[in-house]
């Protein structure tokens, strides 16, 4: 194709090996290159703004001391409660999540007969669940889990709460995990006399973990992130001391970091800023351990 | 395999599976497990309409419906949520303004132009800015860009320190990539065989990109814009931090504060109303008005991407 213009005397060649030039598929390409440009330009930008604008407060202050919203005291606040307070948060998410997830997206691919009407609402609702607006859970955890259930304004409504809130993003990427297992590895197991939950627990589940962990940490790092549901839930103060217990008070630092921005000193902005990097650094820390995890163990079948 | 028994009379019948009781307890436990979120929207939306009905026995409809005042904490109480409505829909308006082409642009560069490298390196950017806290871009939206915008803005009248156009467009920037990863599933999904052909008529690639692979995939993309509207609809710190808390009046100037429905509910919620007075009320009543909002937003787009999945899955 490219030696064409061979035959032909030099001179009146049409080149067909340089293409035409085309001055509006170039433009067309840049335009499309500009809209990712311009996302990575926001990342940036914000990523950057917040370590040099929280740069003189990424200390010990930040981790070591209480916040407090008394303009005197600014310099010497921190947002230690808040950072036990995720913690705790993060952790109680991952109990009660992880479990219900995984076991619905086992029972949704490896058990449930998807021609069953019941089945198929269930699988509606979780696609609908996930569509939720996460205020939304704030007002079920406010008017339900908190008021006629009881349980109260502790970090455990607030958990309760974040973990209805990711359980679809648990399910729907363990349901994932789970259907890039192949068919062979069941019926062999199968071959072998293995029961359907000796097959699924001996074969299936070991084969997905690397794929669903992926997504349970992923879940995990949007529930610390999340604030709208807690503002419901009593977080909104400045807590002055560690959760210790399930129905403890508590705040966390999506929440603390909203509190922060309220005040219009800069001493409080700057520190939002550092609790802002603290808190993107622990979510980065997160998703590069979920890289890892896809990565390393996934197993191409 | 076929049927044993017929040979051998005394054999069990092999086809019937041993009863396992361990067995069936677990396939119990599993559906149990899977209950839970048909609890959760069970409980969702009975917390929202038990305090809705106790709203409108106090509170007519057609108030809440047409009254063009919301000002439940203030002396004079009017109940209309008109000002939260369309404050919610510019600033919605605003985002989409913004989410739609830079969203669709990457999906299309991604799935169309990148080879499998720059896919490999540019989709992470997309996921990274997905997993970015919306009180960070609240924080973005409220301390650095806002005043960029006040002080480049060429009128007489400068926006405010809050207000729905900055809330609006760092919300589009949030959407961008719930768009672009969802129609980028759509515009991967449309088989080569239709670019081939479409190359073998001598198009250029624009002309496939444009011509052929949107309108095929078409009900993926209109689906990821659905989805990003409901998405913007929902979001409550973008919306607090960035657009303002101001309730009472229709704002209808982008470059003014005024408060979505998402951040009413946020500001009224932090405050401690007394349970069963009007005033707390109106959290549930918004929250229900919300939520019907983006449930139907969410089906048609589960719809579509349904259907998309039909066609070349």
């Amino acid at each position: 194709m490219t030696t064409v213009n061979t035959v032909i005397p030099a001179g009146k060649t049409v080149s067909l090996a340089r293409r035409r030039r085309r001055p509006g598929e170039v433009a067309f390409k840049l335009a499309l290159q500009l809209c990712l440009v311009i996302a990575l330009a926001f990342l940036v930008g914000l990523i950057s703004y917040a370590v040099f604008k929280g740069w003189n407060r990424l200390d010990a202050r930040l981790w070591n001391n209480m916040p407090t919203g008394i303009v005197s005291r600014a310099d010497r606040a921190g947002v230690q409660s808040a950072i036990f307070g995720t913690l705790w948060v993060m952790a109680l998410v991952a109990l009660i999540c992880l479990p219900i997830g995984i076991l619905s997206a086992i029972y949704l691919e490896e058990y449930a007969d998807n021609t069953r009407w019941y089945n198929r609402i269930l699988e509606l609702n979780i696609q609908n669940l996930a569509g939720v607006p996460s205020i939304i859970f704030g007002i079920l955890g406010l008017g339900m889990i908190a008021r006629v259930i009881g349980l109260g304004f502790g970090v455990i409504t607030g958990a309760i709460v974040l973990a209805l809130l990711v359980l679809p993003t648990v399910i729907i990427a363990s349901r994932e995990a789970l259907r890039a297992v192949p068919g062979s590895i069941r019926q062999a197991s199968y071959a072998l006399g293995a029961t359907k939950w000796q097959t699924t627990w001996r074969q299936v589940l070991p084969a997905a973990t690397p794929g669903i962990a992926t997504g349970a940490i992923l879940s995990l790092s949007r529930a610390i992130g999340e604030a709208a549901p807690l503002i419901l839930l009593g977080a909104v103060t400045y807590i002055r001391f560690n959760p210790d217990g399930l129905t403890s008070r508590y705040t966390t630092l999506p929440i603390q970091i909203y509190n922060l921005l309220k005040e219009p000193q800069a001493e409080f902005q700057e520190l939002a800023a550092a609790a802002i990097v603290l808190l993107l650094v622990i979510l980065l820390a997160m998703n590069s351990i979920a890289i890892i995890v896809r990565n390393r163990f996934h197993k191409k079948w | 395999m076929g049927t044993p028994s017929a040979t051998v009379p005394a054999a069990p019948d092999v086809r019937r599976g041993r009863r396992r009781p361990g067995e069936a307890a677990i396939k119990v436990l599993l559906a149990v497990a899977a209950v839970v979120s048909i609890a959760t929207t069970t409980g969702i939306i009975a917390s929202l309409a038990v305090p809705t009905v106790e709203f409108f026995e106090e509170v007519s409809i057609g108030e809440f419906l047409t009254s063009a005042k919301w000002t439940p904490l203030f002396a004079d109480k009017n109940y209309g949520i008109l000002p939260l409505l369309i404050a919610t829909l510019i600033v919605t308006a605003i985002s989409v303004v913004i989410a739609i082409p830079i969203g669709l642009g990457s999906a299309l560069y991604l799935s169309e132009y990148a080879s499998a490298r720059m896919r490999k390196l540019l989709k992470p950017i997309l996921e990274i800015l997905a997993g970015i806290p919306t009180v960070v871009y609240g924080f973005f939206a409220l301390l650095f860009l806002n005043p960029i915008l006040r002080s480049l803005w060429p009128g007489g009248e400068k926006p405010d320190f809050q207000n729905m156009l900055i809330a609006g467009i760092v919300m589009g920037i949030m959407v961008v990539p719930t768009v672009a990863s969802l129609a980028e599933d759509a515009m991967s999904a449309v088989p080569g065989a239709l670019r081939e052909g479409a190359y073998a008529l001598s198009s250029t690639k624009m002309q496939v990109a444009t011509r052929v692979v949107f309108p095929a995939a078409l009900s993926g993309i209109v689906a990821a814009v659905v989805l990003g509207v409901s998405r913007a609809l929902g979001e409550t710190m973008i919306a607090t931090i960035a657009g303002g808390l101001r309730v009472a009046d229709i704002v209808v100037n982008p470059t003014q504060m005024a408060s979505t429905m998402t951040a009413y509910i946020a500001g009224a919620g932090q405050g401690d109303l007394p349970v069963d007075s009007l005033e707390y009320l109106t959290i549930f009543a918004v929250g229900s008005t919300l939520f019907v909002f983006t449930f139907i937003l969410n089906a048609i787009s589960i719809r579509l991407v349904r259907k998309f999945r039909e066609v070349y899955e």
